[in-house]
């Protein structure tokens, strides 16, 4: 007893001199955090702070890894680690300690090693697989906090291959009998939902429990999951409406414990989460809409205004009523609401005010108008983000009238903004009101030039594209595009006859591009003077070299116009020795061409009708270059995040345990997809319903009649005292106008009252800002007077044939087709074998695809050898539509009479040698792949010992006779058959053949071939049952995930997309479920590949497993082209 | 919610929870560049700010600024309520609180936000069972001093 009375005496001073520090006990516990703190608040510079903390990390990295360090100590210096850290101070060696702290500490130490953990680790850290056994271990504990803890830290963060290991004892905690077990797991699942949603598909029906627990925490924890699920999907969970309604209903009326009161309001977190629900199910939907109208209104009388959190309520209310099949009497309640908010002297309501008639003002633009007066002085705010979201409201009001003082007050805006994120957006927002609304084209180019002035280099590279492609593809009437063009060119050159090294680098390529394209169009202007301003231009320092190549583009198109040759000679000598490749590129192309004025006319032709370029954006043209290269031995490609996916799994040690295989997935592209286009999505919303209403608007005549009339042609007329819905800003001044109402002219008499000469200004710019909302109904906001706003609408030839990128190829532009030039036409000569092919010269600008080359060498030869490319890739959806061809319907007639039934590709020449024609096509049997190739005797003698041999790397060929073909009568036909099948699959499969044959003089002659087969010719459908899909998609661990275009304009555009797909590739679509589908496929029985796709923001997500590795990649390059030419 | 920022008017950070997987420098960056915009408004502007493409709100308590990075669907106004919620957590917890509590003791604000916010969305928003949760794993505590002050307490007797 002795001994541990005198421990603690001796420990006894050290407890007491803590107690006794400055500040409450509480704040003693952590003494050497404390002193940690103290001491850094003492300090007076950043540079003493940085020593103190690096001094003490290392005395804590000393004790962290000395073996004599208790838990307790460790706990403790966790805490101080975790402190350093949110200094920002890297503290990476103590991770480690803190997984161990969690897995040995007891529970005290466990709750702050688990912290450590979650705070300083994410999802994607190697380290956390080290936490899986502890958290295994944990979750089988006995001690519920143990259990809450592991809970607590899977939902936050959990390594996603690993969820199979965890999932079954996270599930049989939803059972569990306290409710906040119940609670947390419920949570872990919503996790696991949302980083691996296919680990957890199966327990959807455990959702359904969760949803109908009798505590109320667990059951609002499930609706975090449901509104994921039913963000997804809507379709599937249409059935739940009625049960959402009714929890909602208990909720409002009070039914939930007290304890869920928040200020009075009961449960107002679950209200909202139910409200979200519901108007993501009663979206465009009339019946399930019904249902919830009363409950609705409900939730509306019962937020009485008076708190926050009650505004809260209100505001998803309104959301909802406005998203949802619309009901007059509500939307009018929800009006109220807007109108309260709006007016509203409390900010935060101003400002939601604002973004609800946001949202709202495309349903009923009469809403802006009631509260033109509070618009109009939100737009002069002291406050920034009240001023930013008025500017957003006015982009959605805009039309043909009052475009000019709105894109005004934007770029106003703009000029004193300094934050680059809202100036890109709205530079983006400006372009598009211009695009769609300019007066004229004098107010379209100055508004465009000020959008690329002040966007600088953070604007979208989509504007300075769609740009000029509306220049060059311009409108229906030549006379129209010639103004706007010369206008263009005009402001370009006395802008670059000013100062244009102030100009961003964006710009001056637009300029360029603009000023060789149409320069010619200004008779007066010698090409010279342009010149002479590019060379100006070339000479800035700050000029970066892609504009430089840009402006030698420029020059390039200027020196067909007949300018004197000195200058660019000159130019092109400077950068033909340049170290950027481009550039020297671009100048080699000056100096030839400009040499060559016949070349120069074709290829750059002036003045033809301009046809939009065909894009094959999937480079197709390189295939053969591809399948040569994989041919040499090259490694297939692999998109980017397999890269780095493989990268960092080399780099890194394998930390899995064994038996789970499942590959990390990547997790780092999770944010990139988040990122949607949200300008481009609003932006085609809204043209979308425009359409519609011009429709509707333009048949029939303005209805005026039993509408209020607000506004007359001279603008605002101040509105008519009605008795309850005047509110106090509408009627600021002593003004109380007569408004006839009905009729269409503007008469109406002003009161002699003298008006405050600020709210005069205020009214007049009401009067212009709101204009052409004025004839009220919607008809007039979404786009009246169709000739006006058409007026700039492109031409819709080719909405595939997109403006392609400058960086990558500033040189094609789409009314010329330069493009061909940079295709190097050495590519394909070495391919080819024949000798009658290799005379290609390189001045030719033909681009060879694949080994198969036809005769003619035009421009039309591109076209027509893409073609066949293309037929022979669909080959197996339609097999018969190429027989019509003369050449190919003699040999189809040596098809092998059991092969002629089957479908088969195009028979394509081989190869020929003075005496042999060789063609080949394969046809389709249901187990393989049958290489047919036809030998046909152009000689009058007969030839003897014909061998072919096929070989390819990646496919096994058996041929059917060894033995060669003894001999070959004069002009007959002989058939040699191959049976193909895939050892490696690859895009493509290039067959290397050798021909050999005695001529008559016995000497032999050989002849070397190659043949390209598409993968797709292997596929096959792999006919399977849902729930053989699912076990084998689990036992498969080769994956790839991309996402690819969605056929959005089907009626159905999932069902239509695998359609596609399942038509040209042959793939098996397993089943559609709402907005997922299924599909399988194989190469052979043992070779079968799963796609799994799902719609998602507009695209197909796919993901592919296999257990082959190759395959999913191959086979997703050709759904991709699939897609793209369908 | 994508994470919770907690700081002082001096801009120094005293709490800091990510829901989405960044990497140290992007959160470092977020957090000076964040600090600073909202260290700039004035006590009268909008609680909310568009920023990048997040939504922040912020409040300030005293001489700390809470602040929220959400989506921008999100509603506003609940999640200024999120924050209050907290504060008043804490403020139950450590009785009137104020910045000292959270900077000596920012564990338990951990512990406790992790009790009412998991993985970015609200867990209970019961005041009473969030810090009933945490009142059961800090008894644990009290039992392991209580009985070292039991030990004290029969030696003081001895004495």
């Amino acid at each position: 007893m002795s001994d541990v009375v005198e421990k603690t005496l001796t420990a006894l001073p050290s407890l007491l001199s803590l107690d006794s520090q400055p500040g409450s006990a509480k704040l003693s516990t952590n003494s050497k955090l404390g002193s940690l703190i103290r001491g850094i608040t003492e300090l007076t510079s950043k540079h003493e702070e940085e020593k103190l903390i690096q001094r003490e990390l290392s005395s804590i990295k000393e004790q962290v890894s000395s073996p004599n360090t208790t838990m307790r100590q460790m706990k403790e210096l966790m805490v101080r680690t975790i402190y350093c850290e949110m200094l920002g101070y890297e503290a990476t060696f103590s991770y480690i300690h803190a997984i161990k702290l969690a897995q040995q500490g007891n529970v005290l130490e466990k709750r702050v090693g688990y912290l450590a953990v979650s705070l300083f680790l994410n999802e994607s850290h190697e380290l956390l697989l080290l936490l899986v056994n502890t958290v295994l271990k944990d979750l089988q504990s006995t001690n519920l906090i143990e259990v809450c803890m592991a809970l607590t830290v899977v939902s936050q963060m959990f390594p996603k291959d690993m969820i199979p290991a965890i999932l079954p004892l996270v599930e049989e905690k939803l059972n569990h009998s306290k409710e906040i077990i119940r609670r947390k797991a419920v949570l872990a699942l919503y996790k696991f939902y949302l980083i691996a949603p296919n680990q957890v598909q199966h327990i959807h029906n455990r959702f359904r429990k969760a949803l109908c627990d009798k505590d109320p925490g667990v059951m609002s924890a499930s609706l975090h999951i449901y509104l994921q699920l039913i963000q997804e999907n809507p379709e599937s969970y249409k059935d739940l409406t009625a049960s959402f309604v009714t929890i909602l209903k208990q909720v409002v009326a009070g039914k939930l414990p007290m304890d869920f009161n928040y200020h009075s309001v009961p449960a107002p977190w679950l209200q909202i989460q139910l409200l979200r629900i519901l108007s993501l199910l009663g979206k465009s939907d009339q019946s399930t809409s019904e249902v919830m109208y009363e409950i609705l209104d409900e939730s509306l009388r019962r937020a009485e205004m008076n708190h926050n959190i009650t505004y809260a309520i209100l505001y998803e209310c309104v959301k909802c009523i406005y998203t949802i099949h619309p009901k007059s009497e509500l939307l009018e309640k929800a009006a109220k609401v807007i109108g309260n908010f709006v007016l509203s002297q409390r900010i935060n309501l101003k400002y939601l005010g604002l973004k609800a008639l946001t949202y709202v003002v495309h349903q009923d633009p009469r809403l802006a108008l009631q509260h033109q007066m509070t618009i109009i002085e939100c737009l002069d705010h002291p406050d920034v983000i009240i001023k930013r979201e008025t500017l957003e409201l006015l982009f959605r009001i805009t039309n043909d009238q009052n475009v000019t003082v709105i894109v005004e007050k934007m770029l106003d805006f703009m000029s004193i903004n300094k934050e680059d994120h809202t100036t890109a957006d709205l530079v983006g927002k400006v372009a598009e009101l211009a695009e769609k609304y300019a007066p004229d084209n004098e107010w379209f180019v100055e508004t465009m030039n000020t959008v690329f002035s002040v966007g600088g280099d953070t604007l979208q590279p989509d504007i300075p594209n769609s740009f000029l492609k509306l220049l060059s593809e311009g409108f229906d009437d030549e006379e129209e595009n010639k103004k706007l063009r010369l206008f263009a060119v005009n402001s370009y050159i006395s802008l670059l006859q000013g100062e244009p090294s102030k100009l961003p680098q964006r710009f001056l390529q637009a300029i360029c591009w603009v000023l060789g394209e149409y320069s010619h169009l200004r008779e007066d202007v010698e090409p010279d003077l342009v010149l002479r301003l590019l060379v100006k231009l070339l000479n800035i320092k700050s000029t970066s070299s892609e504009t430089k190549s840009w402006i030698l583009m420029a020059m390039t198109k200027l020196c067909s116009g007949g300018a004197p040759l000195s200058v660019p000679l000159e130019v092109s000598e400077t950068y033909s020795s340049s170290m950027d490749t481009m550039l020297r590129q671009r100048a080699q192309e000056l100096q030839y061409l400009s040499q060559n004025p016949e070349l120069q006319a074709r290829v750059l032709p002036r003045g033809v009708s301009q046809e939009p370029m065909e894009v094959d954006s999937s480079l197709s043209f390189l295939d053969g270059f591809v399948s040569e290269a994989l041919a040499a031995g090259a490694a297939p490609y692999k998109p980017p995040h397999q890269r780095q996916e493989e990268l960092s799994r080399s780099k890194a040690l394998s930390l899995e345990p064994y038996g789970l295989s499942l590959p990390i997935s990547m997790s780092s592209c999770s944010i990139a997809d988040r990122q949607s286009p949200t300008l481009l999505s609003v932006s085609s919303g809204l043209s979308g319903d425009r359409t519609d209403h011009s429709h509707k608007g333009g048949s029939t005549t303005l209805k005026l009649d039993g509408v209020r009339r607000v506004w007359g042609k001279e603008g605002y007329l101040a509105q008519r005292e009605s008795a309850e819905e005047t509110a106090p800003v509408e009627a600021p001044s002593p003004l109380q106008p007569l408004v006839q109402q009905g009729d269409g002219d503007a008469s109406y008499s002003q009161t002699p009252t003298p008006i405050p000469e600020c709210e005069q200004e205020k009214q007049q710019l009401a009067s212009s800002l709101f204009v052409g909302l004025a004839s009220q109904s919607s008809v007039c906001l979404m786009g009246k007077s169709e000739q006006t706003s058409q007026r700039f609408r492109r031409k819709l030839k080719d909405p595939a044939a997109s403006f392609p990128s400058s960086t990558q190829n500033p040189l094609v532009s789409p009314p010329s087709s330069v493009g061909h030039l940079l295709l190097d036409s050495s590519i394909s000569s070495d391919l080819i074998s024949s000798p009658e092919q290799t005379h290609l010269s390189s001045v030719d600008l033909t681009v060879a695809n694949g080994e198969v080359e036809l005769p003619d060498r035009d421009m039309k030869g591109i076209k027509s050898t893409l073609l066949r490319e293309d037929s022979a890739l669909a080959a197996g959806s339609s097999p018969h539509e190429e027989l019509d061809r003369p050449k190919d319907s003699c040999l189809t007639s040596h098809l092998p009479a059991e092969l002629s039934g089957l479908p088969h590709s195009e028979i394509t020449p081989l190869c020929t040698s003075p005496s042999l024609d060789l063609s080949s096509c394969h046809v389709q049997k249901d187990d393989s792949l049958v290489l047919l190739v036809f030998m046909k005797s152009s000689s009058d003698y007969d030839i003897q010992q014909i061998q072919v041999q096929v070989t390819c790397e990646e496919l096994e060929v058996s041929c059917v006779c060894d033995s060669p073909v003894e001999e070959l009568k004069s002009h007959g036909v002989v058939v040699c058959q191959y049976f193909l099948t895939v050892k490696s699959p690859s895009v493509y499969f290039v067959l290397s053949g050798m021909m050999s044959h005695q001529i008559p003089d016995n000497s032999l002659q050989e002849t070397q071939f190659s043949h390209r087969i598409p993968l797709t010719s292997f596929l096959r459908p792999l006919r399977l049952s849902t729930e053989e899909y699912g076990t084998m998609w689990l036992a498969f661990s080769h994956d790839t995930k991309q996402n690819l275009p969605l056929m959005m304009d089907a009626e159905e555009p999932l069902t239509a997309t695998l359609k596609v797909l399942k038509d040209k590739l042959q793939l098996h679509v397993v089943e559609i479920i709402g907005n997922e589908g299924i599909v399988a496929c194989c190469l052979r029985q043992d070779q079968p590949c799963l796609l799994h796709c799902r719609v998602h923001a507009g695209m197909l997500a796919v993901w592919l497993r296999s257990p082959i590795p190759e395959l999913p990649d191959c086979l997703l390059y050709h759904c991709q082209r699939a897609l793209q030419e369908s | 919610m994508q994470f919770m920022l907690l700081f002082s008017r001096q801009g120094k950070l005293r709490l800091q929870k990510w829901y989405v997987p960044l990497s140290d420098k992007e959160k470092k960056k977020i957090t000076r560049e964040l600090v600073q915009t909202v260290l700039a408004r004035k006590p009268k502007m909008c609680s909310f700010l568009e920023w990048r493409d997040l939504k922040i709100v912020y409040k300030r308590y005293a001489s700390l600024y809470f602040c929220c990075a959400t989506e921008g669907q999100d509603n506003e106004l609940i999640t200024l309520e999120i924050i209050h919620r907290y504060v008043e957590l804490l403020d139950k917890y450590f009785g009137s609180v104020c910045e000292l509590d959270i900077i000596f003791n920012f564990e338990k604000a951990y512990f406790i936000l992790d009790e009412f916010l998991l993985g970015g969305e609200a867990q209970e928003t019961s005041k009473k069972n969030v810090l009933k949760a945490i009142e059961q794993a800090d008894l644990l505590q009290e039992n392991e001093m209580g009985l070292f002050y039991a030990l004290l307490a029969a030696v003081s007797t001895l004495n």
